[in-house]
């Protein structure tokens, strides 16, 4: 979970800072540029392969994980402690995992799938900026959009932390730093992210 | 029977190496055809178990409690001891040696104590290699404190919680033989009778606690390493499983009881807080290093300690005993603080508590620290902050016990403390070798009588549990069952192990059968009533005789009122704890004739009768230097058998601390 | 201290053995003091049960001073109640107060089956150590003690992993049933200590294996166990026992893996 995780946070860190081209307000000038690369670089497209394995995996991985850990409990207890003992995110992580998977299928589907059809049947790329800003104008796919973005954020604040604890790298000097920067990457990714559909549904990009 | 204690002749120093240097000794391949049983797994047996295991012997242990890891050596606080002299404060064998002796006011055998201390060394080395985190100093060496009074700095410790490292060193000492296959490992059985064939100890009946079912094993020897009775006090420091049924049962069998009478009652306890109450907890002797003693001037005073001005408080340890103050012995603490709540200055709820108060000590370091720190002109409230600071470091882990306990936050209040049943030196008898006089039945640790004589010196008791199971018996073990290598394993279904197994058999249907009205917990208060008030820190013939003839009366009242729900094959604790109660009666019984054949005070034993006119345990050397060894003859019939105690270099004194 | 009395109404699980279906019974107990602890609530509880001829409610306890490991209850929902840095032995009446409900469970987890009522079997626990817990010194093997200076800090942190109690409170909480933390710790001790070292790699996997074949949930960094865990084991050691077990595996030769 802890490998497959932090290439998925490496992923986010790569797709953030692509899409986050929008931002120049250039009528998506910078960000087709970027997106164009990444859609047209083979090391990308093969480093892409290998992105949905690890996706794949770890989606695979972390139901079995959820299935197993829950099968060694047969009888559970008529009461639970809630917070009281652990954050609910943390005791979470199939059901945010779940979430965001359901928001990848739409996202996807909105974005990578069509692309890819579009490139692999000689139509050339899609003006993926032009789809954005056509897709976020329906209020429904904004509601859907934050509530991927809240679910990653949750899903980041134990993930980040949990990735290096498996790796035994939360070590006692670092374990604070480690927190830390987790928390802030669980915050600042899923807002940028959310700041889109935010941004293109005010009216904020043109 | 005249007893043979079986030490080595020659000089005292060289006795355990003579011995070691000319003791039979079993060829490896004769080892694994030899098996041996071992009840309980504290610090003796564990030691034992996994030491003989390694040895190539084919071994079995048993133990009550879940996991060998709970037994309750575990709650040992303080420390253990071992002359090394880390320190350079000129300690040695011999002085440790000499202290013991003194300390257990002349009623220890030279030679067993003189070896105790020869091997406490060897004891710290190899917990260290075991991987026992002893508390180290910045240099990265063992660190040592002083305890219980004595002069030089022998006491190695990790935290409060000694007990339990050493204990859990011995534990995985002894899974480690399990999974190699020398040690077969039965928890939650408990012993029920010993097996004897040809006059020599075969086996055990044991019954498994979770179905019920008797079981028979089989072994060459049999060591009980089953600790202490105090519970028969009811009220003790002792865990709630803790019992003498192992003991008993070898009692029974026709091994000798050493001294029963000795038990030795701690000074620092956590006061009785109501009828509810189920046992006792122990605060660190360590404690006494920097707490005062006090009880008000002022008999029934019922103001609150802090609103009592100083001129009105009598630090009474430090009255009766100026050299020593508030550090004198166990038993001498533990007698002061009762005669002042007999006489009706005790302090609480209750009236049976005197204070034990950390003011002085906070200020002393609280000003220390306020030097250190160059605050020079502090006022009170800082100093009191500093000094706090200090005192938990040194002992939060006690302090935080406290609160838990009582509620009350002794940095602010003193604590109230009181002393409490924690350890009994007396037990099975054994020779040097550490046998029983039934051949084959050994005894280690605290279930045997041997070194301590009538008062134990704080952190000795697990340097004899670890003496014992680590290098005593794996040599005297040796030297005996090397006449035995060629008695074959007998089988189980052996005309004794059946008879002995309808024995254990028709006790449980017996008990089971009364449906009385009472129940178990019932009796064992009673029981501990008579006891702690008749056979308690005073005693005297008048009570000794009563006693005696009410624990017959409850004996029989037992037999034909107690009621014991449940059934018989499954786990039924109410039936475990019926078994061990119905011989902590006998105990008792047995306690109380030793008490009373013991016309002397010496150690935790205090006849009132024989006191001097100041009120001090006094001796009769002339007619009582021996170990009371009694043999059972039958119900309520016991017969004292005396071993005389030779003191050929260590001469006996009255002790005083005046 | 001021103490009072109270009433309560407790919802004990009582299971006749391992093989029959257990249920809760609901008992009331009278007159409480708040002096009490929490076992000796229940000592009032089975008395009363003896005198009413039934079967009292079956727990393990032994030292009841917080030290062995025995206690184990999960009260309203928390492994040995609610206080923190405790066992359920040293819990005190004083914080109930008249009138509350208190429900009372087994430690629940597969690798620690019921035995009866409230007493699970825990010998899963002496297997693991059986796997590895241990340093391979035989009695008479030892240098002296001083001979090997350790560093403080390194035994001080020793000696809080080796603090354990192998109640199985860790594996209580864990809503994933790990016993993690409880490896982690003896893994820590004797890791971090030279006497340790040449075990060290085998120790950790032989330990991880026989934690998996005995059944216990996956670690998923939760932090439950350290938040009940009586004597304040702390997650650290599992970051440790994880170094530990990776290094060991990608260090293959001397594991024989």
């Amino acid at each position: 979970m802890a490998l497959t995780g932090l290439f998925l946070i490496l992923f986010l860190v790569v797709h953030c800072y692509v899409n986050a081209q929008i931002f120049w307000n250039d009528g998506g000038k910078q960000f087709n540029e970027a997106a164009h690369f990444m859609g047209t670089n083979v090391v990308i497209r093969i480093t892409e392969i290998g992105l949905f394995a690890f996706l794949i995996l770890h989606i695979v991985q972390g139901l079995m994980l959820w299935a197993k850990n829950r099968s060694r409990r047969s009888v559970k207890y008529a009461v639970t402690p809630g917070n009281k003992v652990s954050p609910w995110y943390s005791r979470s992580m199939a059901l945010l995992g779940t979430l965001i998977l359901l928001f990848l299928i739409v996202h996807l589907s909105q974005f990578w799938a069509p692309n890819r059809f579009s490139q692999t049947t000689g139509n050339g790329e899609l003006d993926l900026y032009a789809r954005m800003k056509e897709t976020f104008s329906m209020p429904w796919v904004v509601v859907v959009y934050l509530l991927g973005c809240f679910a990653l954020a949750w899903h980041l604040v134990h993930g980040f932390y949990s990735a290096f604890q498996t790796m035994g790298l939360a070590k006692h000097r670092y374990k604070k730093m480690i927190k830390g920067i987790g928390i802030a990457f669980a915050i600042i990714v899923p807002i940028i992210f959310a700041l889109m559909p935010i941004s293109f549904s005010l009216g904020c990009l043109n | 029977m005249p007893l043979n204690s079986k030490i080595p002749a020659g000089p005292l120093e060289s006795k355990w190496k003579t011995y070691k240097s000319t003791c039979k000794l079993v060829n490896p391949a004769n080892k694994r055809q030899l098996e041996i049983i071992v009840i309980g797994t504290g610090l003796a047996g564990a030691s034992a178990a996994a030491s003989l295991g390694e040895m190539g012997y084919k071994v079995k242990a048993f133990c009550f409690q879940d996991s060998p890891r709970r037994a309750h050596s575990i709650a040992a606080q303080g420390g253990i001891n071992a002359a090394k002299n880390y320190q350079n404060d000129g300690d040695s064998t011999y002085r440790l040696f000499y202290d013991t002796v003194k300390g257990g006011d002349y009623r220890a055998r030279e030679g067993n104590v003189y070896r105790l201390a020869e091997v406490s060394a060897s004891i710290i080395d190899q917990c260290v290699a075991q991987g026992v985190p002893f508390a180290r100093e910045y240099g990265g060496l063992l660190s040592n404190r002083s305890f219980g009074g004595t002069q030089v700095q022998r006491t190695f410790y990790a935290a409060g919680q000694t007990g339990q490292q050493l204990l859990i060193g011995a534990y995985q000492a002894l899974e480690r033989q399990v999974s190699l296959g020398n040690v077969e490992m039965y928890s939650r059985h408990e012993m029920m009778e010993v097996v004897k064939i040809d006059g020599v100890a075969r086996g055990i009946i044991a019954r498994n606690l979770v179905t019920g079912e008797l079981e028979r094993h089989f072994g060459h020897a049999v060591l009980l390493c089953s600790g202490g009775y105090g519970n028969v006090f009811y009220l003790s420091t002792n865990a709630m499983g803790s019992n003498v049924s192992a003991a008993w049962k070898a009692h029974k069998q026709g091994a000798f009881f050493g001294n029963p009478c000795f038990t030795q009652i701690h000074p620092t306890c956590i006061p009785v807080s109501g009828d509810h109450q189920s046992k006792l907890t122990l605060m660190s002797e360590s404690l006494r290093n920097d707490g005062r003693i006090w009880v008000p001037k002022q008999k029934g005073d019922n103001r609150k300690a802090t609103d009592i001005p100083e001129e009105e408080r009598d630090y009474y340890l430090e009255r009766r005993y100026p050299a020593f103050g508030n550090l004198v012995p166990r038993d001498v603490a533990s007698r002061a603080a009762k005669e002042r709540c007999d006489e009706g200055y005790g302090v609480g709820a209750s009236k049976m508590a005197v204070y034990l108060d950390f003011a002085a000590a906070i200020m002393r370091y609280g000003k220390i620290e306020a030097n250190k720190q160059g605050q020079h002109n502090a006022d009170a409230a800082a100093v009191r902050t500093l000094g706090e600071a200090v005192v938990k470091e040194k002992y939060g882990n006690l302090f935080e016990m406290y609160e838990k306990i009582t509620g009350e936050d002794p940095y602010k209040v003193p604590m109230r403390i009181y002393p409490a049943v924690h350890y009994t030196m007396g037990g099975l008898w054994v020779d040097y070798e550490l046998m029983t006089t039934v051949p084959g039945l050994y005894a280690l640790g605290e279930a045997n009588f041997s070194d301590h004589g009538a008062n134990r010196l704080g952190a000795s008791a697990l340097m004899q549990g670890l003496a014992d199971g680590y290098f005593v018996i794996p040599y005297t073990m040796g030297n005996n069952l090397a006449d035995d290598i060629r008695t074959k394993a007998i089988p189980t279904d052996h005309a004794a192990f059946v008879a002995a197994e309808k024995e254990v058999s028709d006790r449980i249907n017996k008990l089971m059968s009364i449906k009385g009205k009472t129940s178990v917990e019932a009796f064992h208060k009673k029981l501990g009533k008579i006891m702690w008030e008749k056979c308690g820190m005073a005693r005297n013939a008048k009570g000794l005789t009563e006693a005696i003839a009410e624990i017959q009366a409850l004996k029989k009242e037992f037999w034909s009122d107690v009621r014991i729900p449940g059934d018989i094959n499954e786990f039924n604790p109410e039936l475990d704890k019926a078994g061990r109660v119905a011989d902590f009666i006998e105990l008792g019984e047995l306690m109380c004739k030793d008490a009373l054949n013991r016309n002397e005070s010496c150690g935790g034993h205090f006849r009132e009768e024989y006191q001097t006119p100041d009120g001090e345990a006094m001796r009769q050397d002339d007619l009582y230097s021996y170990v009371a060894a009694w043999e059972y003859k039958g119900e309520s019939q016991e017969e004292l058998h005396k071993e005389e105690l030779i003191f050929d270099v260590v001469h006996p004194s009255q002790r005083s601390y005046k | 201290m001021e103490h009072n009395t109270m009433n309560l109404t407790l919802k004990v699980w009582r299971q006749k053995n391992n093989k029959a279906k257990g249920g809760f019974e609901t008992f009331n107990v009278k007159n409480i003091s708040s002096e009490m602890s929490f076992l000796e609530m229940f000592d009032v509880l089975n008395e009363q049960l003896v005198a009413e001829n039934k079967e009292p409610v079956a727990f393990d306890h032994d030292c009841r001073e917080g030290i062995c490991g025995a206690c184990s209850m999960y009260i309203n929902g928390r492994a040995h109640g609610p206080w923190h840095h405790n066992t359920t032995c040293q819990l005190h009446m004083r914080e109930y107060k008249d009138g509350d409900t208190i429900v009372v469970e087994p430690w629940r987890a597969d690798s620690f089956p019921v035995i009866k009522d409230l007493v699970v079997d825990r010998s899963a626990f002496d297997r693991i150590i059986q796997a590895g817990g241990y340093i391979s010194v035989n009695t008479g093997n030892a240098v002296d003690a001083n001979s090997l200076p350790i560093d403080k800090q390194k035994a001080d942190e020793s000696f809080a992993a080796a603090t354990c109690i192998g109640c199985g409170a860790c594996v209580a909480a864990c809503p994933n049933t790990s016993a993690m933390l409880f490896v982690s710790a003896k893994v820590s001790h004797l890791a971090l200590l030279p006497q340790g070292e040449p075990e060290r790699q085998l120790r950790a996997v032989k330990m991880v294996e026989q934690m998996d074949t005995e059944g216990f949930g996956s670690c998923t960094n939760i932090g439950a166990c350290e938040a009940e865990c009586p004597k304040g084991i702390s997650l650290e050691n599992i970051a440790r026992l994880n170094r530990e077990y990776i290094s060991a595996i990608m260090d293959g030769d001397s594991t024989g893996a």
